[in-house]
């Protein structure tokens, strides 16, 4: 190579070197192996830990489905209190999400509707179910109240990005029409944002059905209980039983995400 | 400057149709007006092209008398009232009728184009009819037949998004004609369309509001589609109004003092 008189000069750099976010990376790395070591991690530990799970999974088969009235009572309920919780969580998001989309409105508005969502976000979902058995008693009911709470937080905050992230032109033309709000809302809103809430809406659905099934544990109502039960009288075989029609359940509710989600692309 | 004079000679005519706009001025930080205290009257009947190089205020202009903008100062008359001074139902009753077509033609895309073509009545249907899609019979008719006059017979099942540039703009234009305004606004209805249907374009808007009698105030910065259509032009720049009249008579003098430089018009 013949060295070009501009070789000289230093090589331009097409990309300056972004130096906070190499520290952030950095930082991030050394927490993570110092949290580490804080917690006391050690392999002996480890290997115990595969044996006593060993044990564990070879009781468990095979699945026990003798009590089958018990399973399906508990698994209905589940679904219930999903379905109505899903309804009711994303019926109330709706205006939350609007109020909270800062394009569309003022931020008088938004900054409460915020303020609500992340409220309802603080919480897991079985801190709020807690609180809901507490104040209203056992059962199916501080389950669902639980879970809409859940629903709100994460679902209006969806809705609202969703809103923010809509073009305006297309809200603009509807506008000089001479349209009032809600009729800019349903015909230039609406359109833009539907699949992406029907997404949403799936989601939340799967995630609620989870949840229900966990609800329980604090007597929200549901298969939780009985799952919790089982656990606890070392039934084992019952356990996985009411695993795997857990997880048919997830199964089938993402066959019909994803079908809901083909009707409305 | 025939500024003024036209101003005197709209209104002195008793032209009730008249957009006649006085002294208006719009900032959009303090200070730095983006149009310099306008007067320009509009004549109710034809073509009125504003033309001027890009940034020079047409856009701010046209969505002033519509208030797609927020003027900061002067009148807007039209139709015995001041379009600067509307807020709430008195300015969408007004809004409803003055058409507007937009450069990005600003249809909502996942609409099919009937129910584009029926946003243009959405300032007179409740919003449940909105919502059920259960329009009056006669606007839907009327859908069907303007849809015929711009040339996009069956396509009213269609999504916008699945339109050519071209197709989507006589949408846009049918949707403002659905309207039946008074007035049609058109912002750069041409600047994304290729040379061939930008003629189209215009050739249509012209005819359609040409037989209803719509006035109608364009922006656009072709020139020759400009002198080509429109019965007035009037030049812009930085902010004021430095031509108004006939397009016979727009010299190159003109457009060197609109566009500035000189090399471009060899």
């Amino acid at each position: 190579m013949k060295a070009a008189p501009q070789s000289a000069a230093p090589a331009r750099r097409g990309f300056e070197p972004n130096w906070p976010a190499r520290l952030g990376w950095a930082l991030l790395l050394l927490y993570v192996v110092y949290a580490g070591s804080r917690l006391g991690f050690t392999w002996e530990r480890f290997a115990a830990g595969l044996e006593h799970g060993g044990r564990f999974l070879a009781r468990m088969f095979p699945p026990n489905f003798e009590r089958w009235r018990l399973l399906s009572d508990g698994i209905v309920e589940s679904l219930q209190i999903a379905v109505i919780a899903t309804f009711f969580g994303i019926l109330l998001s709706l205006p939350v999400g609007l109020l909270a989309s800062r394009n569309l409105m003022p931020p008088w508005i938004t900054w409460p509707a915020r303020g609500l969502i992340a409220l309802c976000r603080s919480f897991h979902p079985i801190i709020v179910a807690i609180l809901f058995v507490k104040a209203l008693g056992f059962g199916a009911l501080a389950g669902i109240m639980a879970l809409i709470v859940a629903s709100i937080g994460f679902i209006s905050k969806l809705f609202a990005e969703a809103i923010e992230e809509i073009s305006l032109k297309q809200v603009e033309a509807v506008r000089a029409t001479g349209a009032g709000f809600m009729n800019v809302l349903i015909m230039g809103v609406q359109p833009q944002v539907l699949p992406r809430f029907i997404g949403f809406a799936t989601y939340q659905l799967d995630s609620n059905l989870r949840n229900s099934t966990m609800v329980g544990i604090v007597g929200g109502g549901g298969i939780g209980a009985t799952l919790f039960t089982a656990y606890q009288r070392f039934d084992f075989d019952f356990v996985l039983a009411i695993l795997i029609v857990i997880v048919a359940l997830i199964m089938a509710a993402e066959i019909v995400s994803g079908w809901a989600r083909r009707v409305f692309q | 400057m025939t500024a003024a004079p036209a101003v005197v000679a709209a209104t002195s005519e008793g032209d009730s149709r008249a957009l006649v706009i006085r002294k208006l001025r719009k900032e959009y930080r303090p200070g730095v007006p983006v149009l310099k205290d306008i007067d320009l009257a509009i004549p109710g009947r034809g073509m009125t092209a504003v033309i001027g190089p890009s940034g020079t205020g047409k856009s701010t202009l046209i969505r002033c008398i519509n208030r797609l903008v927020e003027p900061t100062a002067g009148e807007i008359l039209f139709r015995g009232q001041d379009l600067a001074k509307l807020s709430g139902l008195a300015l969408r009753q007004a809004r409803r009728r003055i058409g507007m077509v937009f450069q990005e033609y600003n249809l909502v895309e996942r609409l099919t184009v009937m129910e584009n073509l029926l946003c243009g009545r959405l300032g007179y249907v409740a919003a449940w009819r909105a919502w059920l899609r259960r329009f009056p019979r006669g606007d839907v008719e009327r859908a069907f037949e303007l849809l015929d006059a711009v040339g996009l017979s069956g396509f009213a099942t269609r999504r916008a998004d699945a339109l050519s540039g071209g197709q989507r703009q006589r949408v846009g234009i049918a949707r403002a004609i659905m309207q039946q305004p008074d007035i049609l606004l058109a912002d750069e209805p041409t600047s994304s369309l290729d040379p061939k249907t930008s003629v189209e374009i215009m050739e249509l808007m012209a005819q359609l509001a040409g037989e209803r009698d719509i006035p109608v105030i364009v922006n656009i910065h072709n020139v020759d589609l400009a002198r080509r259509f429109a019965a007035r032009i009037v030049g812009m720049t930085d902010g004021a109004v430095v031509y108004d009249g006939p397009p016979g008579g727009l010299t190159d003098a003109h457009l060197k003092r609109i566009y500035g430089g000189e090399s471009w018009l060899e």
